[in-house]
């Protein structure tokens, strides 16, 4: 059987299929990535292009006329638009930060998990100062030791990078801490000692052995913060900290809507915040599912 | 008879169809009788003894045949009474004694309340009775210990525990699924002599479900062999041991090592089980029986008297022949 | 070809320092091994057998150097085996079989892979076509199917994986294997099946065996010599159809009244009392006193020696 034909034929992939619930929010999640991704050739208008842009076309409500289907806001930008291109924003700091905390988590985790003893006591006693912080607070933190110690014209054009890498480094420690949990099991397996008796180096049987063993309880865990780094970029854009207003993400949207919605312009702030929560909550209820599906103990 | 079941059938339903996991089992144990179960890892022994105790793992379920307790069937009875009639009629011993214990209570709580559940005791009776049950499975200084948790006692002692919590409310049947397995061969042989002398002195029956062949014979006073889910052979302990009837038992007999002598080399059965979404038609064992013949392919053989046993073979539906 | 001399392995087994300090507590050390000596000729198998915790499984992995030696020396043909690892030659030609056939098997990898993976580490067939035939023919010696290859670890019943477990270690081409338990995850009759084959395998590649197991049934089918250990110590080490015709050692005596008897012959057996004691905490003198129907004052303050293949007071007082 190839590839394509032994996933099908998964367990996993039954599981996915029997339950409503994952389908249900793979669906929504796909449309979601798939408007953001191809948000510059489906989005009505270009809200980047600020050419495009008139100020006529301002405070449109949704639902009235035909290409402004979910209305405009001060600047006369379509919401839907500016709700894919922000979309585009969210996912993509989202998913950076993510492969950033988990690339770090991985690698920390299985070399203390592995190597044991002082490399392994150094490591964790990092990871617990740092979980007694709350994550979104060392993010905020980087994000202002990053503003402050660069040149605001450094700042400016790596902007989306310090963001990612303040989001990413605020969630490694969950993850290194389960990977050394299931790295502590493997390696005492019996399948590692045949190797360590053939005289692999660490780093091979790391890489080789250990590692595609510890994965699965990564990908739930990758998922899960998949969400909770979307919602925290939102957080830092919302109060102003986060991506450039060159970029605007979901959480810029909502924070210039926040302006009207108490004076009639209610459709500014809430559709993008509703994309927001479908885009977090169908991300969230996949990984609730694909923890359950790789739980032996739950089937 | 105290226990007889009948055309068991254990069927778990999964993804691929449903699998039969017991097909037609049939036995019986009389009061104080000792029934040894044996087989290979996923040849059902551990689920007939499950299937008894209602405690068949989900989605696995009794698909069909009953299960009688003195004349009563039990294998339908609604969960709240099945509990009842497990720990005062029927108790389970099983290979892990931590999953029987509570790490949190004494074991001396474990045993009181254990009985009073079933039987009418005072607090000071029961402790009392709980310490008597500790000097009965061989627990030194049972009045001290018994306000020790589980966590203090040894592996072998633990499993004494479990012999003590299984027998205090003095049930009729105990279901043992490989009590000694985990057990060092110097404690297997004390919990031996132990079960041996309470089905003795108390009367009780012994469901012993082991892999162990050693076990048995030193134990049970008839012995149950099971392949793929069905009971190929049963009848009294030294006949099956001596004069297997089945090929699968006299193959399984000689390729357990004597420990008297050297052999240059062991009988073996060649293959391995089958798996239960590919059991064979006819006999589940022709593939790999040394006697198959073409018979044996296509129509599957039921219990039949062979010999001084019951064995499922064809060979013994003809008049004169043995295996 | 291989030799151990006074070979001992302590495990710190305490609390953390800091929990350890708070609570007044000492060190706690637990001496899994305790000065172990033996030697294993070419060509011939050694049997370490006793019960959980004696030992036997950390000395199979002292000797393939999975831990260093708290204290003593393992000499593979002469040479310290901490040297003689160094050189991938020399790691090359020991092997190990393990215990627990689900685990000793990568479960993502496939059984080609998983056989080929010492022909890789030690490159001996660079060539992938020659490689896989190779493979192939490792897995027909062991009485697998060459097909069985581009499957997964679980496609296998539990025998089958031992099979595969054997298989790899053969592919090196090793000359002394270390078997740690083999047999005793497997059923009966695929114990035989894999007895059988490690026999085979003997006779026809001449190789060198440490077989640990607490069988003595399977012990006596593939041993020439035996050493029976007790908390960390070998108590006898003798010819194996000696020590089964003459066992000296209370203990091992102990240790064949306690197997089941299959014959029935309704001898009636008197188990040995009491249990193994913790080996964090050990009794003073002979270890073995405590559950020993011939202890005296002697056993119970002086530790015996080994001589002339038994370590028992007893024994060479002629006591027994």
């Amino acid at each position: 059987m190839n590839r394509v034909a032994r996933f099908l034929d998964s367990d996993l992939f039954w599981s996915f299929r029997t339950s409503p619930m994952a389908v249900a929010s793979a669906l929504v999640a796909l449309v979601c990535i798939l408007g953001a991704v191809l948000a510059p050739w489906l989005a009505p208008h270009n809200v980047l292009d600020l050419a495009s842009v008139d100020l006529m076309d301002a405070f449109k409500p949704p639902f009235t006329e035909a290409g402004w289907t979910l209305g405009s806001d001060d600047q006369g930008r379509d919401v839907l638009s500016a709700i894919m291109f922000g979309g585009r924003t969210s996912l993509l700091v989202g998913i950076c930060a993510v492969l950033f905390s988990t690339v770090v988590g991985v690698t920390l985790g299985l070399t203390a998990g592995y190597l044991g003893g002082t490399v392994d006591a150094l490591l964790m006693r990092m990871a617990d100062v740092q979980l007694t912080f709350p994550a979104f607070l060392v993010a905020l933190l980087v994000d202002g030791i990053a503003r402050a110690a660069l040149p605001q014209e450094v700042h400016e054009r790596i902007a989306l990078g310090v963001v990612v890498f303040a989001i990413g480094i605020s969630t490694w420690p969950q993850i290194a801490r389960t990977v050394r949990g299931s790295t502590l099991v493997e390696r005492n397996k019996e399948y590692v000692l045949a190797a360590r008796v053939i005289g692999l180096t660490n780093l091979r049987i790391m890489a080789t052995h250990v590692l595609p063993n510890v994965l699965g309880p990564v990908l739930v865990i990758a998922t899960l913060n998949l969400g909770l780094a979307i919602i925290t970029e939102a957080t830092l854009s919302f109060l102003g900290v986060g991506v450039p207003p060159t970029q605007p993400s979901l959480g810029t949207l909502i924070r210039i809507g926040n302006d009207f919605l108490m004076s009639g312009e209610w459709w500014i702030a809430i559709f993008p915040g509703l994309a927001l929560v479908a885009m977090v909550l169908s991300v969230n209820l996949l990984g609730d599912w694909l923890r359950d599906a790789l739980n032996p103990r739950l089937r | 008879m105290l226990l007889e079941v009948k055309d068991l059938r254990v069927e778990f339903p999964t993804r691929r169809g449903v699998l039969t996991a017991l097909n037609g089992v049939s036995f019986s144990i009389a009061p104080g009788e000792v029934l040894g179960v044996v087989g290979e890892s996923g040849a059902g022994k551990s689920m007939t003894g499950a299937a008894i105790i209602g405690l068949l793992e989900p989605p696995g379920r009794i698909a069909g045949g009953e299960i009688l307790l003195e004349g009563r069937r039990i294998d339908n009875l609604p969960l709240a009474e099945m509990r009842k009639i497990r720990g005062k009629r029927i108790g389970a011993i099983f290979q892990d004694p931590l999953t029987t214990l509570n790490p949190l209570y004494t074991i001396g709580r474990q045993l009181v309340e254990t009985m009073q559940a079933h039987l009418p005791l005072s607090d000071a009776e029961a402790r009392q009775r709980a310490i008597g049950w500790l000097e009965q499975v061989g627990i030194p200084a049972a009045a001290q210990r018994i306000d020790a948790y589980p966590h203090q006692f040894s592996g072998g002692m633990r499993q004494r525990v479990v012999i003590a919590l299984a027998l205090c409310a003095e049930p009729q049947l105990i279901v043992a699924d490989e009590p000694t397995t985990a057990l060092d061969v110097s404690i297997q042989a004390q919990i031996i002599a132990l079960l041996k002398r309470l089905a003795r002195e108390q009367r009780t029956a012994i469901m012993l479900v082991t892999h162990d062949m050693g076990v048995i014979a030193e134990t049970a006073d008839r012995v149950a062999v099971m392949y793929a889910g069905r009971i190929i052979e049963i009848g009294p302990v030294r006949q099956v041991v001596r004069h297997a009837q089945h090929p699968y038992t006299a193959g399984l007999m000689a390729s357990i090592p004597p420990l008297d002598r050297k052999v240059e080399r062991l009988a073996q059965i060649d293959g391995s089980m089958p798996r239960l979404n590919a059991i064979p038609p006819g006999c589940p064992f022709s593939p790999r029986c040394p006697h198959v013949f073409e018979r044996c392919r296509v129509s599957r053989p039921e219990l039949m008297p062979a010999g001084a046993t019951d064995a499922a073979c064809w060979l013994h539906d003809q008049p004169g022949a043995s295996a | 070809m291989i030799a151990a001399k006074e070979l001992a392995r302590h495990f710190d087994v305490s609390k953390p320092w800091l929990q350890r300090t708070l609570a007044r507590e000492p060190k706690r050390i637990l001496r899994a091994v305790d000065g172990v000596t033996f030697d294993i000729p070419k060509g011939t198998t050694l049997s370490l057998v006793g019960e959980s915790g004696c030992g036997k499984s950390t000395v199979a992995r002292l000797v393939v150097g999975l831990y260093p030696p708290t204290a003593g020396q393992v000499l593979f043909e002469g040479k310290d085996l901490a040297a003689a690892r160094a050189q991938p030659e020399m790691r090359r030609r020991m092997q190990m079989i393990f215990q627990d056939p689900y685990a000793s098997l990568n479960p993502r990898w496939r059984v080609h892979d998983i056989v080929a993976e010492p022909i890789r580490a030690f490159n001996l067939v660079p060539d992938p076509a020659a490689q896989r035939e190779r493979v192939a023919e490792l897995l027909r010696q062991v009485g697998l199917s060459p097909l069985d290859g581009g499957k997964y670890p679980h496609e296998f019943s539990g025998g089958q994986r031992q099979r595969i477990s054997v298989a790899r270690a053969l592919s090196s081409n090793p000359e002394f294997l270390v078997c740690d338990e083999p047999t005793s995850a497997l059923d009966v009759s695929v114990q035989a099946q894999i007895l059988n084959l490690m026999k085979q395998l003997q006779r026809d590649l001449g190789l060198t065996f440490l077989f640990i197991s607490h069988n003595l049934a399977v012990v006596r089918q593939v041993s020439d010599r035996i050493g029976v250990m007790y908390l960390g110590r070998i108590v006898e080490l003798a010819q194996s159809e000696n020590l089964f015709l003459r066992p000296r050692h209370p203990y091992t005596r102990a240790l064949m009244e306690a197997i089941p008897d299959l014959e029935m012959t309704g001898r009636s057996r008197t188990p040995v009392g009491g249990e193994v004691p913790s080996p964090i905490s050990p009794p003073s003198g002979c270890a073995f006193h405590p559950r020993c129907p011939l202890a005296n004052d002697r056993c119970r303050a002086e530790a015996p020696a080994m001589l002339d293949g038994v370590a028992c007071h007893a024994v060479q007082e002629g006591r027994d």
